[in-house]
């Protein structure tokens, strides 16, 4: 039984014009028709790019933002048949780590009015004395000093205020964590720590998260289940290992070769299928398949006018490609202009007679 | 001989009432004709700000640069405003992070295009539309004709950024300056744009300074490569020995704290502690001292010295105590053992 | 310096990073202060305001006469007012009375009014804008459509018509200056309040279940009123030039007597080629009470400019 099971969720922003006699002009369909099961205890990344709908979706599941359609069941409980007043107290049980810890963290409150605000708004038990034990063993589980209480959110490192965010979003005990982009603000060095962190505490309070990130090497490094997102809907969902040895989808395929590789001898042997062209409007999706528009291995027939189903290949590998078996077994060959061969392969040692520097 | 030489660049910003601070400190590099030279850095690390030096487009108030910028046979230190207008396009153009902000708003695409072809290769402007148009052909923007006649918002970013590296090459300069220039666009269409930086500097034999954070946009573009650290070069090597051998611990801690797409160890990632924060002012030590797992008492005992890796020709540390220790002159083969 | 050992000791653990710097803990608004004592423009509006104050307050034992006192008519010719004297600093006005003691006294009419109305205009006009920016929607667009038409009725001709209607007094000067405040004060605090109601911190509170009471009065608007109080300190220096320019067309109180910055610019008016002096010191009263509280308005806008910080 998953923890958290969504149901052919949709997410519609009506495009209007006028100020005070509106009108609708059709909608922006971030997010059409999603279906994600996350057990409990696993990870589930989510990746895709910029306008695939990713975060309107992270949104969404938090009820933020509110869905058009479909369903949400977090732990049996459905989460969309309650009104804001009714699912506030609900809201404990899942919480939410933000891209942005400056943004997500209010300039003038200190940490510990930051870590106690929750513990208040939902009257949990215990009083000043037992919120205050609480927040500081949590401040040390995500390793900051107990002299971090006082301290307010300019005053830390991007890296820190993660960890406020973090420690924030575990003060009410959540069985689900969604976290947007949680390292994709920071620093280079300082993600891994976060990354660990965030593993760290999966294990210590047998956490569920839903991971939504662009970066596809972090999504990978931390999910159990990875799906992959495009114009609003999963194209493409696997195990995170059979999804990166083996990506079957043409979006998902060129997403990964286009990942660059901190290794020159890696970088130079690699063939990456170049994508022609930018993301069409999610307003106006391109018909049948969404990737159609842009997708190598198109064929004359289906692909314009017939809207892939997420079919099973492999158990627990879903593929949304009418030809995923054909462009497997390398039956359809791509479009010979998508493919290039990489680096002309950087001359191995330069100039040796340099200047120090 | 170098097309660019970069010698002891010192950038100090200084504010009424406040310490001035030295963004760039003795930073030293050269760039070879048709060479692609990346800088990598984090925030902090002063990359930005010495691409900004050399290209002279630091405000001249409250800033202080020392050293020496040659290009070519010119001091560009010591050109006068006008004539580093000149330079700027004709030898070296810049491509910036943000095409949105570096293009301007008001004015179609096309008309920045032909501004740029007329001003400094003395063209009518009829020759430099059919110029412009060309341009944005040959970087792969669909309908060119259309395209010129738009204004910067109707573009997605990274066709706007193809429109930022037009104007960069359009008068086929010898040296291109990329201050991440992918770093605000998809993954996608990154490997596009670095695809299309690759052929154009194969093609035009122009030189190419990658600045940017992501090591792995440097393993496939550039044939060397300098890591800074706190406004310093903390290491300098040809790509293929820094990837394989690095020698900085932070290079080292760096490569090793990156999950890779292709690596399937889930386990806890190697972590350098801190952050860019936790500084040593170089003259009082190593500035990455505070968060160095090979930090040793003689790290506080004034600036390192820079010094090379035997065995590795070109390969230069700025530390004691480098990871990689220097290997026998026999052959850089044995160094796979050496960690 | 340190050995291995001490670097490897003084670590947080788990690879964790270190609390950036070991200076003191600093609030935003001590930041903001100390920010704000740097500044020469905000020393010298603070110390404008002060004197302004000082002598607002202590105005009966500054000023050597009453500011009503006519006793030395007998000396006044016309086309020739006494100037300058050991006894009456700043001469004598062309009614008989003694300059000083009436700019004095201005003072603390100007502060007076410009307290009042600014007080009263802040508090309906925040209180507006509060409403409008916490629950938006039909009433936001009720409301601000309101202020709207409000605030397209010049200021100046708005305080004359409600002078005009309220009868000449103090009082209705009061108001009128308040009422003018009122749609400013509201506007900005329901635009501020917007913007900020898009921020992150907002859908972090909402996401961890903070009523939305909580979430308007414990983040919202404290964020929301660092433009109000910068807005504040501008009005007051208003507030001054307005009064005065309502006195200064006798809008202002039946007694003709009363010591008024505007109502002494009236008066000097029939002197103004004799004596242009007598124009220029309540002039210049006006400007440097205004100037002090622009300055002061000015520097703490930038102070408190979360984006200039550090």
């Amino acid at each position: 039984m998953s923890l958290l099971q969504v149901r052919d969720l949709k997410v519609h922003f009506p495009i209007r014009s006028g100020t005070l006699f509106t009108r609708q002009h059709g909608s922006v369909k971030a997010v059409d028709g999603v279906d994600l099961d996350v057990p409990a205890g696993t990870t589930f990344g989510l990746v895709g790019e910029s306008g695939c709908g990713k975060s309107t979706l992270a949104r969404a599941i938090m009820r933020l933002v509110e869905p058009t359609a479909g369903s949400i069941t977090l732990d049996g409980r459905d989460l969309l048949g309650l009104s804001e007043r009714r699912l506030r107290p609900v809201r404990r049980d899942f919480q939410m780590v933000f891209q942005d810890p400056m943004a997500s963290l209010d300039p003038r409150q200190n940490v510990e009015s930051l870590l106690t605000e929750p513990l208040r708004a939902h009257r949990i038990p215990g009083g000043s004395v037992e919120h205050a034990r609480r927040i500081r063993t949590l401040l040390e589980v995500v390793g900051l000093p107990a002299t971090a209480l006082e301290r307010y959110p300019h005053e830390f490192s991007g890296g820190q205020r993660q960890r406020i965010g973090i420690a924030r979003a575990l003060v009410l005990n959540p069985k689900l964590v969604v976290a947007d982009e949680p390292v994709s603000a920071l620093d280079v060095s300082v993600q891994a720590q976060v990354i660990n962190l965030l593993k760290e505490l999966q294990e210590t309070f047998s956490l569920t998260y839903l991971v939504i990130a662009h970066d596809l090497a972090v999504v990978r490094h931390i999910s159990d289940t990875v799906a992959v997102m495009y114009l609003g809907q999963i194209i493409e969902q696997a195990p995170a290992t059979a999804l990166y040895r083996a990506p079957t989808h043409p979006y998902t395929k060129a997403l990964m070769g286009a990942v660059p590789v901190p290794d020159p001898a890696v970088e130079a042997s690699r063939t990456r299928i170049l994508l022609r062209g930018d993301l069409p409007s999610p307003a106006n999706p391109p018909s049948g398949c969404r990737f159609h528009t842009r997708c190598p291995w198109r064929q004359a027939t289906r692909c314009a006018d017939e809207r892939p189903a997420l079919r099973t290949l492999a158990p627990g590998h879903q593929v949304a490609c009418h030809f995923a078996e054909e462009i497997a077994a390398g039956r359809i060959p791509p479009s010979t202009t998508a493919v290039s061969s990489a680096a002309a392969a950087p001359a191995a040692a330069s100039s040796a007679a340099e200047p120090p520097s | 001989m170098s097309f660019l030489r970069v010698r002891d660049l010192t950038v100090t910003f200084t504010r009424p009432g406040q310490a001035p601070v030295r963004a760039v400190d003795g930073v030293t590099f050269d760039v070879g004709s048709g060479q692609s030279v990346g800088i990598v850095g984090e925030s902090g690390s002063g990359k930005s700000v010495t691409s900004l030096a050399v290209m002279r487009l630091l405000p001249a108030r409250n800033v202080q640069v020392t050293g020496s910028i040659e290009l070519g046979d010119q001091d560009l230190l010591a050109l006068s405003a006008r004539q580093m207008r000149d330079v700027r396009g004709r030898d070296v153009a810049m491509i910036f992070q943000d095409p949105m902000t570096s293009l301007n708003p008001v004015l179609t695409v096309g008309r920045q295009l032909v501004e740029v072809i007329v001003r400094h290769d003395g063209r009518s402007v009829a020759e430099a539309r059919r110029d412009a148009q060309a341009l944005l052909e040959r970087v792969g923007i669909p309908d060119p004709a259309r395209r010129l006649r738009e204004y910067p918002h109707q573009l997605s970013g990274g066709m706007r950024q193809r429109v930022m590296i037009a104007i960069a090459v359009a008068c086929r300069p010898r040296l291109l300056i990329a201050d991440e220039p992918t770093t605000a666009l998809d993954v996608t269409i990154q490997a596009q744009i670095l695809d299309l930086l690759r052929d154009l500097v194969e093609e035009s034999g122009s030189a190419l300074v990658m600045i940017t954070h992501d090591l792995g946009v440097v393993a496939g573009l550039c044939e060397r490569v300098h890591v800074m650290y706190s406004g310093r070069i903390v290491e300098s090597a040809p790509a293929t020995g820094l990837f394989a051998r690095p020698a900085h611990p932070y290079t080292d801690g760096l490569l090793r704290s990156i999950p890779r797409i292709d690596d399937e160890e889930r386990g806890m990632l190697h972590t350098i502690r801190g952050s860019v924060r936790d500084v040593v002012a170089w003259e009082h030590g190593c500035a990455f001292q505070p968060r160095c797992d090979h930090a040793v008492e003689s790290c506080l005992g004034g600036p390192p010295p820079v010094h090379d890796l035997t065995g590795a020709p070109g390969h230069r540390v700025r530390c004691p105590r480098p990871v990689h220790p220097a290997t026998p002159a026999t052959g850089t083969g044995r160094s796979e053992g050496s960690a | 310096m340190s050995t291995p050992e001490q670097v490897a000791a003084t670590r947080p653990t788990g690879g964790d990073e270190a609390i950036g710097s070991p200076r003191p803990t600093r609030g935003l608004r001590s930041d903001a202060l100390r920010r704000l004592r740097r500044n020469p423009m905000a020393v010298v509006g603070f110390t404008l305001i002060l004197i302004f104050v000082g002598v607002a307050v202590f105005a009966p034992w500054i000023a050597p006469y009453s500011p009503k006192d006519n006793s030395w008519l007998s000396e006044v010719r016309p086309g020739a007012y006494p100037g300058p004297s050991a006894e009456h600093w700043l001469g004598i006005d062309p009614l008989g009375r003694d300059v000083f003691s009436r700019l004095v006294y201005g003072a603390r009419q100007s502060l007076l009014i410009g307290v009042v109305s600014l007080a009263v205009g802040a508090t309906v006009g925040v209180g507006i804008g509060l409403l409008a920016g916490a629950f938006g929607g039909w009433v936001d667009t009720v409301v601000m459509r309101l202020v709207d038409i409000m605030l397209s009725v010049p200021g100046l001709l708005f305080a004359i018509a409600i002078a005009a209607m309220l009868g000449q007094s103090l009082t209705s000067v009061m108001i009128a200056i308040a009422v003018v405040n009122i749609p400013i004060f509201a506007r900005l605090l329901r635009g501020e309040m917007l913007g900020q109601r898009a921020a992150d911190y907002v859908l972090a509170a909402r996401s961890l279940g903070i009523s939305r009471a909580g979430i308007v009065f414990r983040h919202v608007l404290p964020n929301s009123f660092t433009p109000v109080i910068v807005q504040g300190t501008l009005t007051l220096a208003l507030a001054i030039v307005e009064a005065a320019g309502l006195a200064f067309l006798g809008l202002s109180g039946s007694d003709p007597s009363a010591p008024e910055w505007g109502r002494m610019l009236t008066d000097a008016q029939v002197a103004l080629t004799s004596a242009p002096q007598l124009a220029l010191y309540p002039g210049l009263a006006i400007v440097l009470a205004a100037l002090g509280f622009t300055l002061l308005g000015e520097s703490l806008r930038e102070a408190l400019d979360p984006k200039l910080r550090r």
